[in-house]
């Protein structure tokens, strides 16, 4: 049994990691949901945000330009790929959709290997974030505390846009029924076009909040793309609040199986999926409806 | 010149042809009913003049202008609204949300108490999810997404279908008072008598091919016709 310390310690790491599986969860959710297109390049695109950083973090010292110009990379980036590549998907069979998503992830992912080789990169911890916080009997990372609070604050303002706002509304019609809206005399292709470019930001965000946790390698977003697959399961597709329950939950269970046996984390993942496949198969926030 | 004027479409779902060289025409401040046996093709007329479908030959004229081809985004744009059999209330969407969005891209949207004064029920609905509507209130919010927009032609899909006779009766109360006051509309409906009660003119159906053009009271006239072409007896 481990100590309560490294318990809680845990369960602080379960959190970071839940957060940023949250957002990486939620733009893929999203995209589901409305294009109903499931994005197999969202991994590779993570791994993109996180290269956006490191590149960017070489021309300025300051953490939070650098995210800022990266977002701008990253939204142009969602725009080009849309408008080049996925929109020509969108009536054709899911087996397509797969196969040209995947194939757009391995373009990247080798792009990035090409031009910065296969070994791992660091990216700083921003001035602000130096250092470990004393809490109680716990000493933690500075940085990944104010991650939590950075990434929580990002899911608001998802939320805030989806539900408060006119495109929001057009959303979550299109996630339900993206016939009748255009029915309703709403351009459904321009909408898809925004939404999947905002899928791309918060995945490309997390990547760059991200990157001074971990190790940065092209290759690092194929762990997080399985478990967002998870995530986005256990909270039903196309569900918002699926993607941030199901990423919080996704998080703590990995994280607290590691404390007691590492190597079982990710199966204590999997067995909840199956779990809670059978006993409620449209995931926690889902509907039986369109997926 | 017509308001809308069908001429000789062909529409196939996959390869099955469902209308043959249908042509029907709708003038201003009218209300068409459409009636035919299940597979006339009924449905598949209204949905080829919203765009949802494209036929493969033959056009669809607003105001003299071919629509045919464009998606139904842009025809609902102009003035066209469908109101699906299958009423696609959004769920998770409360009421006024679902009247939001359909307001949003409708230059002169009604105001939300200009349909409330329409359906006082969908008043006391306003913040209930779409989901948790009853049929009727569903039918309610289907026909109110359509008014809202200010629709210059109304496409009603089985508006009374599966309803309780007293909402039947409260929905074509509303269909009348929309007549009345000019508003075109076409109607596919099973109940003969509630769409025949405020139509102005009927096409009948048969296998894609329209088989009957006339007055509710030439309909009436001739039991025949609505026995062998339409499948109802009266």
């Amino acid at each position: 049994m481990p100590s309560w310390p490294v318990l809680i310690s845990q369960a602080f790491n379960g959190l970071a990691l839940g957060t940023l599986l949250a957002l990486v969860s939620s733009g893929l959710t999203i995209i589901l949901g409305t294009l109903g297109v499931l994005n197999f390049a969202h991994g590779a695109l993570f791994a993109v945000g996180a290269y956006a950083a490191f590149v960017l973090l070489q021309y300025t010292s300051s953490f939070v330009l650098a995210i800022v110009v990266g977002c701008g990379f990253m939204l142009v980036l969602g725009f080009l790929l849309e408008r080049i590549i996925i929109r020509y998907f969108y009536d054709r069979p899911h087996e397509d959709q797969i196969l040209v998503t995947y194939g757009v992830g391995i373009v990247l992912v080798e792009c990035v290997r090409a031009a910065f080789g296969g070994n791992a990169q660091r990216v700083p911890v921003p001035s602000w974030g130096q250092g470990a916080t004393q809490m109680g009997f716990l000493i933690y990372p500075t940085y990944r505390l104010q991650l939590i609070a950075i990434i929580a604050g990002l899911l608001l303002s998802l939320y805030l846009v989806l539900y408060r706002t006119s495109m929001g509304l057009v959303v979550r019609a299109g996630i339900e029924n993206p016939g009748m809206v255009g029915i309703l005399g709403i351009n459904v292709r321009r909408a898809f076009l925004l939404v999947f470019a905002i899928g791309v930001v918060a995945v490309g965000l997390a990547g760059m909040l991200y990157a001074p946790v971990v190790a940065v390698t092209p290759d690092m977003g194929a762990n997080f793309m399985a478990q967002s697959f998870v995530v986005i399961v256990l909270g039903g597709l196309g569900s918002f609040p699926g993607a941030v329950i199901g990423g919080l939950i996704a998080g703590e269970i990995i994280s607290l199986t590691s404390a007691f046996n590492s190597s079982y984390s990710e199966v204590m993942l999997y067995a909840l999926m199956a779990v809670l496949l059978i006993m409620r198969p449209q995931g926690l926030f889902g509907s039986e409806g369109r997926a | 010149m017509s308001l809308l004027e069908v001429d000789k479409i062909n529409t196939l779902y996959g390869d099955s042809h469902v209308l043959f060289d249908l042509s029907i025409r709708v003038e201003q401040g009218e209300v068409v009913a459409l009636l035919g046996r299940n597979g006339a093709g009924k449905t598949t007329t209204l949905r080829s003049i919203m765009g949802v479908l494209s036929p493969r030959s033959g056009h669809i004229r607003l105001d003299g202008k071919s629509i045919e081809g464009l998606p139904p985004s842009a025809i609902a744009g102009m003035g066209v609204q469908l109101v699906p059999e299958e009423r696609a209330i959004f769920g998770g969407l409360t009421v006024e949300e679902n009247l939001r969005i359909a307001a949003l891209t409708a230059p002169n949207a009604w105001s939300y108490d200009r349909i409330y004064d329409v359906f006082p029920r969908l008043k006391e609905r306003r913040k209930s999810a779409g989901r948790t509507l009853s049929g009727g209130e569903q039918q309610m919010l289907a026909i109110a997404r359509a008014l809202i927009r200010d629709a210059r032609i109304i496409l009603l899909d089985e508006p009374f279908e599966g309803l309780a006779p007293l909402i039947v009766r409260d929905l074509v109360e509303v269909s009348r008072n929309l007549a009345a006051e000019g508003r075109t509309m076409i109607v596919v409906e099973q109940n003969v008598a509630a769409a025949l009660s405020f139509a102005n003119r009927v096409y009948g159906l048969n296998n894609g091919h329209v088989v009957f053009e006339g007055t509710p009271a030439d309909l009436n006239a001739s039991p025949d016709l609505m026995r062998d072409f339409l499948g109802v007896g009266m």
